[in-house]
């Protein structure tokens, strides 16, 4: 049986590991309310220039922009957005899962991939399950800043601009509610052709200040960002609230746990009581 | 009298969204003027003022770089940081003018050139929102 200091210093531990998982439980709850602020704040722009996109997707331009074109495809590229800290349950693995299933539907179809990560776990990840990689960013902390991610935005579209590679996926979190996050992975491009408008009835066209190319090009590069900053800020907020969720889980399992040793506890110190005044009573009965 | 439907973002805010009788911006071509019923126009913004005027309220916001969306009914917009132009500092500007300057004549430094000039001309631009601000009062 076991002995009751052995028992009292297993609960010590546990105390201790509960109040630091308690702790982190409150830090990610008050770090929820800011993300999902951030990304209320960034939801205007990311609206606005959708509308313009669509506007112009609408339009009868001259010029057609390349992330319109469906071309034959031969590599995808996979943008994976994770988070830079672990203690978040099953939120990156979900997602990595998901990005491997998908990744290995497009090789049975002939399709290679490679991919660009965001985040220190995308990165270990992929590191550990073998995979071309072509781009990496990681630690953007807890207010990603959109200067961060043009680099690597900038290397997936050039990749795209060389013909290296047809397709994009842009994979992250959703975040539904605090509860539930959900893995999504989307095509980036070529850009769904959103043709429903009342727009077309008609034949227009913008007056482009300078060159249709020009503007173009840096709109949808504009655009694009705007879609991976967005999943990068959802995706932070999906940290938090599934951190904060997995920190809940833990901090209750070391109450049962401290529940069930106290009892234990209980018992060893009833049990050697009880020997002890068996073992006076028998020594009296003896003299 | 009619209005326009005026909208400026940046990507971290929204910063005004209301009717206009009349918008002034700065495109990457010049000065513009936006009344309603204006022809579809897709245009770069340059750093700036924005002044939007309803009947005799005038407005002035300052947008770095960016682009113009116009459809008759509304114009967009889409500043890459924009900010009220009544909370900014000038000495502020200068200060980030000067480092820009700086920045530029540094020949020692590895430096970008061209994000140099970006800032400087962001940095003037600044300068003159506040100064047009100054002349209004």
């Amino acid at each position: 049986m076991a002995n009751t200091k052995e028992v009292r210093k297993q609960i010590a531990s546990i105390k201790s590991t509960q109040k630091i998982t308690s702790a982190m439980e409150m830090v990610a709850a008050s770090k929820i309310k800011k993300t999902q602020n951030e990304m209320q704040l960034g939801r205007p722009y990311s609206e606005k220039i959708k509308e313009v996109i669509s506007h112009i997707a609408n339009s009868s331009s001259e010029y057609s922009h390349p992330f319109y074109e469906h071309r034959e495809t031969k590599k995808a590229c996979f943008l994976v957005v994770s988070s830079d800290k672990g203690l978040c349950g099953g939120l990156n693995i979900n997602l990595f899962k998901q990005v491997i299933s998908k990744s290995a539907e497009l090789k049975a179809q002939g399709i290679e991939s490679n991919f660009a990560l965001i985040g220190l776990k995308a990165a270990s990840f992929f590191k550990s399950v073998g995979g071309d990689v072509v781009a990496n960013v990681q630690k953007l902390g807890d207010k990603p800043d959109p200067d961060a991610l043009i680099g690597l935005t900038k290397t997936v579209l050039d990749l795209h601009r060389n013909g290296e590679v047809d397709q994009v996926y842009l994979c992250g979190n959703g975040f539904v509610n605090t509860m539930t996050q959900e893995p999504k992975v989307e095509q980036l491009i070529p850009l769904p052709a959103e043709k429903t408008d009342e727009l077309t009835a008609t034949h227009w066209d913008y007056i482009y200040e300078p060159e249709a190319q020009e503007l173009l090009e840096g709109l949808m590069t504009r655009y694009i960002e705007s879609l991976i900053y967005h999943a990068v800020i959802e995706n932070s907020a999906c940290e938090q609230a599934a951190k904060m969720l997995a920190m809940k889980n833990a901090t209750e399992n070391a109450g049962d746990l401290i529940k069930e040793l106290e009892l234990l506890y209980n018992n060893v110190r009833q049990a050697a009581i009880t020997q002890e005044l068996s073992e006076i009573v028998g020594g009296a009965a003896a003299v | 009298m009619s209005t326009i439907k005026v909208s400026i973002v940046s990507s971290s805010e929204e910063i005004y969204s209301g009717e206009g009788t009349m918008v002034f911006a700065t495109g990457s071509l010049g000065e513009i003027g936006i009344a309603p019923g204006h022809t579809p126009l897709l245009t770069g913004l340059a750093p700036g003022p924005v002044r939007v005027q309803n009947g005799d309220d005038e407005k002035t916001f300052f947008c770095s770089g960016g682009f113009i969306e116009i459809q008759p009914d509304l114009v967009t917009f889409l500043s890459d940081r924009a900010e009220r132009a009544e909370s900014m500092d000038e000495a502020e500007a200068i200060k980030a003018q000067e480092q820009a300057e700086k920045n530029m004549h540094d020949k020692e430094s590895e430096l970008d050139y061209t994000k140099a000039a970006a800032q400087l001309a962001e940095a003037a631009a600044r300068i003159k929102t506040i100064q047009k601000l100054r002349k209004n009062k």
